[in-house]
C-alpha cells in the first residue's frame, strides 16, 4: 500500500466519477478501495473538484464509520456485535479473539497483520455469532474458527 | 447430467458452500459421474444451510445442513438419485418449515438461479410489469392502493398514498429511492431479495417508475452487504443488456434505469431523509419534515422512498390483482409479511405468513424455541429501536396495531430470541450504546441523552443510589422519547424501558461488575 498519495491516480479517481449525481461517498469509497485510506491530502484535491469547502468534505469524511483515514491491517476483521449476535455469545467470543490477537476493538495486531473492528450486523442473525474477514462472511463463529481462517489466509 | 443445487446465499457461503460445491464437482469427476452444479439462491431455512438440492425425476429432493466432510458419504449415499442418508430432508416444499408459509414475494427464493434471466420470466417473474405497462399510471396506483400494502421498512405507512402523492406532483424529474440500508439487527430479508431474486426488485422499481413518472431509480445498499452488493449489480448490468432497463422498458416507451449506491457503515442512514442526504452526498443528518420527500426529496424532486420489501411486492400485486394480496393479513395489516427469525432460535430463517400469528406461535411452534434448548426469557422485535417482550405477551397476535398496543413495534420483521442466561439490564445499556454510536448529533435528546443514558446505567450496576438512577432513567428515557427529532432516539427508550417494566429483577447492582 503507497505511503503517501499518487495525486496522478487520486485526480483519476475523482474524474471518474464526476458525472455521477451526489458523487462524494462513491469517490471515498473507491480511495478506500485503491489506496486503503483516505488521506488527507485528498480532501483538497476532492473538495476542488466538487465544488465544495474542504470543511464540507472532511465532515462527510469523519461521519461515515467505513472511510478511514489511516492504514488499517492487511486484513480486516469485522465481528458482529448487535443483538441478534449476541443471544449467540458473540460477546465472549469477541473478548477470546481480541485477547489472543492482543487488541482492542479498532487496534492492529503488532505484525500489521489484522484490524479488528465492530460490525453491527451482517444478515446472518440466524447463524450467528457472525463476522467477515475481509470479504469472506463467517457463520456460528467461535474461536477456534476464527484461527483456521486467519491460519489459511496467512498461507496463501 | 443431474443439476445439483448449491445455494449462493451469504449464509450458505459463510458455512462452507464454495467448498462444498468444488467438492461435489471433484467428487463427481473422480467417480465418472455427469452433474452439473446450479447456484440457486436460499429457500431462507438457514437452520438447514448450506441446504444442497439435487433434481430427480420426483422432483428436487434435499440434504441438510451439509458440511464438507459430508460429500463423499453422500455420493455413498447415492444422493444423485435422492438416495437415503442422515441429511435427506426430502421435497423441500414438504418442510413443515416451508409447507406453514404463504409465500407471495418470497416465491421464488431458492428455487431459481437468482441471476438467471431464463429462470425469472419462467417462474412469474415480468408478468407484474406487462401488466403496469398495460393499465398505466392510475391504474396501477389504484392497485397498490387497494392491495392495502403497507411500508415494510418499518413506520406501514400506506405505500398507495405514498406513491399517489409523488404521480400528483409536478416535476421535470422524479426518483425511486429504495431504502436497502437494512440496519436492524436481526433481519435479513432485504439481504435476501438482493442476493436471491434481485428481478423481483428491479421490476417492483421500474413498477413504482411508471406508476409515479419518475425516470431514475436510485438503491441505497449497506456496505456490511459486499455479496448482495455483487449479486445486484450483476442482476441490473443483465437486466439492462436485455432491455428490461434503460431508454425504452420492454418496448413500452418509457424510460427507465437503476443505480446501486453503497452506505459508508452509518445506521442512521436507513431513516430516509439521513439517506437522501447521504446520496446527495452529505452527512447523514436527518432532515425535518416537511417537506416529504414525495414533494420535496432527493435533489429537491418528488421521490418515493421505499423500503426493499415495498417495492419488491408490487410485482406480485400488479401480476395478480389487489384482491389477491389483500386477502391474506387482519384488521389494517393486509397481506403478508416475511418474518425473520434470527438470535438463540432453533429454526431461523426467512418465515413469510399473513399477519396475525401470536409472537408465541411464532417463537415457539414456526421457532422451536431457543437454539441452546433453555428457556426462551425475552424476545426483541422491531429491531435495535423495538421493545423486548417476555413469553407472558407471547399472546399478543403479530399485526401493527396489537403490537403498538403493548407499547411494541414489528419494524421491519425482526424477532431475535434471548434464552434466560440474557441479562436485561446490559441490554438495556447496549440499547443507549448504540443509540450515542449510530445519533446524528441533529437533536439533544438523542445525541447527549444516550450517553447519559449509558452512565445512568453504569452506575445502577456500581449499586449507586439505585432506586434514585432508575428514576432518572426513566425520566430521561420519556425527554428522549418526546424529544427527539427521529426515531432513533425517539424509540431507543423503547427497549430500555419494556426491558425495566417486564425485568425489575435485573435492574439492581450487579455484584461482579460492581466488584471491578
Ligand atoms: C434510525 C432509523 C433507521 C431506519 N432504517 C431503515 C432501514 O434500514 N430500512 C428501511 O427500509 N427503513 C428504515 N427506516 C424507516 C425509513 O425512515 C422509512 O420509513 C422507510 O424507508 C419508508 O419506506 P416504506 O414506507 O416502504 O417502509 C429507518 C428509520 C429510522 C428512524
Ligand atoms: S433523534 Fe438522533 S438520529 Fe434522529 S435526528 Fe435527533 S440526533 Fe439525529
Ligand atoms: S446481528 Fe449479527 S449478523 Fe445480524
Amino acid at each position: 500500500m503507497p505511503a503517501v498519495l499518487d495525486a496522478q491516480r487520486a485526480q483519476e479517481i475523482i474524474d471518474a466519477h464526476l458525472a455521477l449525481e451526489g458523487p462524494l461517498l462513491p469517490i471515498l469509497h473507491a480511495f478506500v478501495e485503491e489506496f486503503g485510506f483516505v488521506d488527507d491530502t485528498a480532501v483538497p484535491l476532492i473538495a476542488n473538484a466538487l465544488n465544495l469547502s474542504r470543511a464540507e468534505v472532511h465532515g462527510v469524511l469523519t461521519f461515515y464509520h467505513d472511510f478511514r483515514r489511516e492504514p488499517a491491517g492487511k486484513h480486516v476483521l469485522k465481528i458482529c456485535r448487535a443483538e441478534a449476535c449476541q443471544a449467540r455469545g458473540s460477546e465472549s467470543v469477541a473478548r477470546h479473539c481480541l485477547a489472543d490477537l492482543g487488541v482492542d476493538w479498532h487496534g492492529t495486531t503488532q505484525d500489521g497483520a489484522i484490524t479488528v473492528e465492530p460490525v453491527y450486523c451482517l444478515g446472518l442473525c440466524a447463524n450467528g455469532p457472525s463476522a467477515l474477514f475481509d470479504d469472506e462472511p463467517i457463520a456460528a463463529l467461535t474461536a477456534d474458527k476464527l484461527v483456521s481462517v486467519i491460519e489459511e489466509a496467512e498461507s496463501v | 447430467m443431474t443439476r445439483v443445487f448449491v445455494p449462493r446465499d451469504v449464509v450458505a457461503l459463510a458455512l462452507g458452500a464454495d467448498k462444498i460445491a468444488a467438492a461435489i464437482v471433484a467428487t463427481a469427476k473422480a467417480r465418472g459421474a455427469d452433474v452439473s452444479i446450479v447456484r440457486n439462491g436460499s429457500r431462507g431455512m438457514f437452520f438447514l444451510e448450506p441446504l444442497i438440492e439435487v433434481e430427480t425425476p420426483a422432483g428436487r429432493i434435499a440434504y441438510g445442513p451439509v458440511t464438507l466432510k459430508d460429500v463423499a458419504a453422500l455420493f455413498d449415499a447415492g444422493f444423485l438419485d435422492g438416495g437415503t442418508h442422515a441429511l435427506r430432508i426430502g421435497k423441500p416444499e414438504d418442510h413443515p418449515f416451508l409447507k406453514r408459509q404463504t409465500r407471495l414475494t418470497f416465491a421464488r427464493s431458492g428455487i431459481t438461479d437468482p441471476v438467471s434471466l431464463e429462470d425469472y420470466a419462467a417462474h412469474e417473474g415480468w408478468l407484474g410489469l406487462k401488466r403496469a405497462i398495460e393499465i398505466g399510471s392510475a391504474a396501477i396506483v389504484d392497485e397498490i392502493t387497494k392491495s392495502g400494502l403497507r411500508g415494510r421498512g418499518g413506520a406501514g405507512f400506506p405505500t398507495g398514498v405514498k406513491w399517489k402523492t409523488v404521480a400528483d406532483t409536478k416535476a421535470d424529474r422524479k426518483y425511486v429511492v429504495c431504502n436497502c440500508d437494512e440496519g436492524d439487527s436481526g433481519t435479513f430479508a432485504d439481504r435476501m431479495v438482493l442476493e436471491d431474486d434481485p428481478y423481483m426488485l428491479i421490476e417492483g422499481m421500474t413498477i413504482c417508475g411508471l406508476a409515479v413518472g419518475a425516470t431514475k431509480g436510485y438503491v441505497y445498499c449497506r456496505s456490511e452487504y459486499p455479496h448482495g452488493i455483487k449479486a445486484f449489480n450483476e442482476a441490473l448490468q443483465r437486466a439492462r443488456a436485455a432491455g428490461y432497463l434503460g431508454k425504452d422498458v420492454l418496448g413500452s416507451g418509457h424510460a427507465f434505469d437503476i443505480e446501486l449506491r453503497v452506505g459508508a457503515g452509518a445506521y442512521v442512514c436507513g431513516e430516509e431523509t439521513a439517506l437522501l442526504e447521504s446520496l446527495e452526498g452529505r452527512r447523514g443528518m436527518v432532515r425535518a419534515k416537511p417537506p416529504l420527500p414525495a414533494i420535496n426529496g432527493l435533489f429537491q424532486k418528488p421521490t418515493v422512498i421505499n423500503n426493499v420489501l415495498s417495492l419488491a411486492t408490487a410485482p406480485f400485486i400488479l401480476a395478480h390483482g389487489a384482491k389477491a394480496y389483500a386477502d391474506f393479513g387482519m384488521g389494517r395489516s393486509r397481506g403478508t409479511m416475511p418474518l425473520q427469525l434470527a438470535g438463540n432460535i432453533r429454526y431461523g430463517g426467512l418465515f413469510e405468513t399473513a399477519f396475525g400469528l401470536t409472537l408465541g406461535e411464532i417463537v415457539e411452534d414456526i421457532g422451536g424455541g431457543t437454539a441452546s434448548g433453555r428457556p426462551v426469557r425475552a424476545v426483541q422485535c422491531g429491531g435495535p429501536l423495538g421493545a423486548y417482550f417476555p413469553p407472558a405477551l407471547f399472546d399478543t397476535p403479530f399485526d401493527y396495531e396489537a403490537f403498538a398496543a403493548k407499547d411494541g413495534l414489528i419494524g421491519h420483521g425482526g424477532i431475535v430470541v434471548f434464552d434466560d442466561t440474557v441479562d436485561m439490564l446490559t441490554m438495556a445499556r447496549f440499547a443507549m450504546e448504540f443509540c450515542a454510536i449510530e445519533s446524528c448529533g441533529k437533536c439533544t435528546p438523542c445525541r447527549i441523552g444516550s450517553t447519559r443514558g449509558q452512565e445512568v446505567i453504569d452506575k445502577i450496576l456500581a449499586g449507586i443510589h439505585v432506586e434514585a438512577n432508575l428514576r432518572l432513567l426513566e425520566d430521561l428515557c420519556q425527554t428522549m422519547k418526546f424529544g427527539s427529532l427521529c426515531a432513533l432516539g425517539g424509540f431507543a427508550p423503547y427497549p430500555v424501558l419494556s426491558a425495566m417494566r417486564h425485568y425489575p429483577e435485573d435492574f439492581k447492582p450487579h455484584a461482579a461488575i460492581a466488584a471491578e
